[in-house]
Formats: C-alpha cells, sequence, structure tokens
C-alpha cells in the first residue's frame, strides 16, 4: 500500500544547486558523475545534464560487492557496471536515491576503488533515511526523513521521478 | 555408472535459487538467461584495474579433476581467484576398479579442509550427481564435465557466446558437427538450446558417431555435411576424441575431414552472417580448416574469455544458493 507520494523536481533542482556550489568551492573541475543501479542512475541523469558534465554518465551495479551476499545470495538481476573511463586520480560523483545504513555506498566506494583511485569521491543523495550503521555521510542531499518501523520508501521512474512511502507488509 | 535422479531436485534450493550446476536439463529459461545475464556483468568487469570481486572471500574452492583438462581446469581457477576465492587444484587419476569407494573417500578429505565448492570433472557420467547427493550440505558442486553426460559451463559459455553476437536464439538455426556420441558438450548445448528457444537444431555427423535416437532431444538428424550447414546462423564444431579411433567407428582422419571437416568452402554454404564455434582444443586439419579457425567467423578465444565469466557467474550463485538456504535454516530453529 502506497502512503504517500513526495515530488523530487524541486527536489532535484535544489541537489544540482547545492552540488555546484560543493563542486565550485572544492574547486572540482571536471569532475566523472557515476550513478548506483537504478535509482541513482535515473537521478544521475538529470543532475548531469543540470550540471553540464563533459564525460559521460557511468553506472555501478554493486551486486558483486554488498556485504549481504551470504544472508540473500545474489541478485538476480545484476546489471553491467560502465563507467566512461578509469578512475584513476578523477573527481568522482557518486549518486544514489537514498542512503539508510550506508551499507550500499561502502560498497560502491569498494567497487569504485578496483577501477583505480580516484582524487576525490563526493556523495549526492536523493534521501537520507538517517539510520546509519557505518560512518558514511552524504555531502549533498535533497531531504531528510524519518519513516516509521513498518514503512519503506521506493523510488519509481524513471519518468516522472517519484517517491513512494509504502507500508512493509504490502510490497 | 552412477544412478542418475531429477538434476533439478537436487541443483537447486527451496527457494528455487542454483545450489549446484550439474546440468542445463531441466533449468528454466528463466535461469539460463540469470546465468547469461550475471556472466554478461562479470564481462564487463574485464575494465577494472583489479579484476577480483569480493564474493566468494574466504571460501575454498576445490578443483577436483579425475580426468585431464588444461583450459577448463585454468579457466575455472582464474574464475574462483577473481572471486577471490582460495583455490586448490587437484589432478587426480581414477584407478579403473573400486571408483565409488575412492571418490567417497577423496570428498571425506577434502571436506575434513572445510571446502566450500567443488569443481569436478570425472570420465564416469553421473560423477557429479552422486558427488553433489553425498557431499556435506552447504558445499556447492559445479560441474565441469562427467563422461558422456554433461559439460554444463562449456554449453553456457556458448550460449553467452552466441547471444552476445546474435542478440537472442528464437530466430537461429544452429549446427552440432562431429563426434555427437561421445559429447558431454553436445547433450548440453542441445539442451540449453532447445530451453532458450533456438527455432531449429540440427546435428551432423557419420551414424557410428550419432547416438540412436538422438531426434528424441528435438534436432534434426543429417549425416551429409553439405546439407546440413546450408543456411546455418551457428556452426559448433566437436572436438574429435582421436583417443575413441581405437574403436573402429571411424575410417581415418583423413576421410573424416572430408566428410566432415569445416573448410573454407562447407562455410560457404552457412548464412552470410554466420559465426563458428569449437570448444578446443581444435584438431587443425581433422576437425577445421586452420583458415576457418582463425578466420573471421570463429569465435574460438572469444569463448575462451566467455567461459571465465560463466564460470564466475555460476560459481557465485551456486554459493549463494548455498548460503542463503542455510541462513533460511538457521533463522528457522
Amino acid at each position: 500500500m502506497v502512503s504517500g507520494v513526495i515530488k523530487v523536481d524541486h527536489l532535484l533542482t535544489k541537489m544540482a544547486a547545492d552540488l555546484k556550489t560543493l563542486i565550485t568551492a572544492r574547486q572540482i573541475d571536471n569532475p566523472m558523475m557515476i550513478g548506483i543501479h537504478t535509482g541513482g542512475v535515473w537521478l544521475a541523469e538529470h543532475l548531469h545534464q543540470q550540471l553540464n558534465i563533459e564525460d559521460p554518465l557511468g553506472t555501478l551495479d554493486i551486486s558483486f560487492y554488498r556485504d549481504d551476499f551470504s544472508r540473500v545470495g545474489l541478485n538476480p538481476k545484476v546489471q553491467p557496471s560502465a563507467l566512461p573511463s578509469a578512475t584513476e586520480d578523477r573527481h568522482v560523483i557518486l549518486v544514489d536515491d537514498v542512503i539508510m545504513s550506508g551499507r550500499t555506498i561502502r560498497a560502491a566506494m569498494n567497487e569504485l576503488f578496483d577501477y583505480g583511485r580516484p582524487a576525490s569521491i563526493t556523495l549526492v543523495t536523493l534521501l537520507d533515511l538517517n539510520r546509519r550503521e557505518l560512518p558514511i555521510q552524504a555531502d549533498v542531499t535533497g531531504d531528510t526523513l524519518h519513516l516509521a518501523d513498518d514503512e519503506l520508501v521506493k523510488l519509481t521512474g524513471p519518468v516522472p521521478l517519484a517517491l513512494e512511502i509504502r507500508k512493509k507488509d504490502n510490497l | 555408472m552412477f544412478e542418475q535422479q531429477d538434476p533439478n531436485l537436487i541443483q537447486l534450493n527451496s527457494a528455487g535459487q542454483l545450489k549446484h550446476f550439474l546440468t542445463t536439463e531441466g533449468l528454466s529459461r528463466e535461469m539460463l538467461t540469470e546465468i547469461l545475464d550475471t556472466a554478461d556483468s562479470f564481462v564487463d568487469m574485464s575494465a577494472q584495474q583489479v579484476k577480483k570481486v569480493p564474493l566468494l572471500r574466504g571460501k575454498t574452492v576445490v578443483n577436483l579433476f579425475f580426468e585431464a583438462s588444461t583450459r577448463t581446469a585454468s579457466t575455472f581457477e582464474l574464475a574462483a581467484k577473481r572471486l577471490s576465492a582460495d583455490v586448490l587444484n587437484l589432478n587426480i587419476k581414477t584407478s579403473s576398479t573400486s571408483k565409488g569407494e575412492t571418490l567417497k573417500d577423496t570428498l571425506m578429505t577434502m571436506e575434513a579442509m572445510h571446502s566450500d565448492m567443488f569443481v569436478v570433472r570425472h570420465s564416469d557420467s553421473g560423477a557429479a550427481h552422486y558427488i553433489a547427493s553425498n557431499v556435506t550440505p552447504h558445499v556447492a558442486v559445479i560441474n565441469a564435465g562427467d563422461g558422456r553426460h554433461a559439460h554444463p559451463t562449456q554449453a553456457m559459455l556458448d550460449m553467452l557466446t552466441i547471444r552476445q553476437h546474435k542478440g537472442g536464439f528464437e530466430h537461429l538455426t544452429v549446427a552440432i558437427v562431429g563426434d555427437i556420441l561421445h559429447s558431454r558438450v553436445a547433450r548440453s548445448q542441445i539442451h540449453a538450446l532447445r530451453t532458450l528457444g533456438a527455432k531449429e537444431i540440427r546435428v551432423i555427423g557419420p551414424t557410428t558417431l550419432l547416438p540412436r535416437h538422438i531426434e528424441a532431444l528435438g534436432v534434426t538428424v543429417y549425416t551429409n555435411m553439405l546439407q546440413g550447414l546450408k543456411d546455418v546462423d551457428v556452426v559448433m564444431m566437436l572436438r574429435l576424441q582421436k583417443e575413441r579411433m581405437q574403436s573402429a567407428l571411424l575410417p581415418s582422419e583423413s576421410e573424416f575431414y572430408t566428410l566432415y571437416g569445416l573448410t573454407e568452402e562447407k562455410l560457404k554454404l552457412t548464412h552470410p552472417d554466420s559465426i563458428v564455434m569449437h570448444p578446443g582444443p581444435i584438431n587443425r586439419g581433422v576437425e577445421i580448416e586452420t583458415s576457418v579457425a582463425d578466420g573471421p567467423k570463429s569465435m574460438i578465444l572469444k569463448q575462451v574469455t566467455n567461459g571465465i565469466a560463466v564460470r564466475m557467474a555460476v560459481m557465485s550463485m551456486a554459493m549463494g544458493g548455498q548460503m542463503t538456504e542455510h541462513q533460511a535454516e538457521r533463522e528457522s530453529e
């Protein structure tokens, strides 16, 4: 059951502006943007366009790097990771839809390092669910959300992009 | 020979995930597609500086080869290492007597070393099934070729190569050429091609090297290669197993080459966009002309590369299937 829908357009505009300010402040030139499958890629497509980033958008599937492989096995819908070039010495902007425990981002960073040693990684997420289990924080977030224990949030898309809050029992 | 059972009773876990990989027979189209999709992701991994993923970190994979093999054994080893597993390679000569007992003893020894996966090649059909039904639960078994029965990872790497070049299977006419009778590769290919929906599967070979009643597998039989190759999209050559020559099934190598060797001339009969595959090692001038093996239609080296990706896929899927099953059991206790 969907108990709420959040539109993301205005959040995306805000994130693009915040990100622009941040990369200027950090003096990052020519960054490489990478979206995490699937929601992160949808968001990254928008941000990539709004920031006029030169390099094509990269995509990352972290299935081979997850820390819960021994509990849930391999994701049956694993997609190829495709980076436009090596990450060696590049400033990477990593985009995901939701940051919760921080485990996805840890896995993504492990995978990125297997493509080379990036100069820096900036993390952008649409939502922060504020339930961290690891010391990882986003640099830019659209919004922070506190969910009840029986709720979860899902990004639907790619057109239109929307956040759906659902009750866990009715997936 | 060992007793056979319904393969899916032992190769799938209660959630329908792969937990051993013994044969392509009986697996659903969805499962075969999942293997190919996963393998595709591992193919793309070659862009990484560090060509390794941590999926099987801390796991021990034992390659149990009771029969000689170079490329299968080495690509399995590389696949396991790219999954970050620790690998032990054992080449065990089979004694002709009391195989069952020897096998069981070997298994018990390996299990005492806390192995998590056995990759098994054996000259007896059904050996991998036998091992899968006798190992401690949580150990995954991958069939790397058993007797005349099955060689499922070879078939799946062939399917991956076909899909990469042809996009799908529905419109394809595929010819399998050579010693079908002794070929576990052919059997696994036929099952996989049928499940994936190939339009037509032809087998081409001399009557003495065709199993009786092979039509029952849903293939068209040709003893004349010139007729059989007409307009095919994919030619899958088999290795002529020279060790079978003594058994008088074949007149001579040169006569075999004249009738069933893949030459440039014969290749012209196939579809203009056709591709040529061979599981290796190739006998140049026996099954295949050198210029064909090295020619633009040849996928032979591509197959070797794909072999690593497919083996990584089934190893990680089977290990995952084992672990989730036992996780579920622990939670229900």
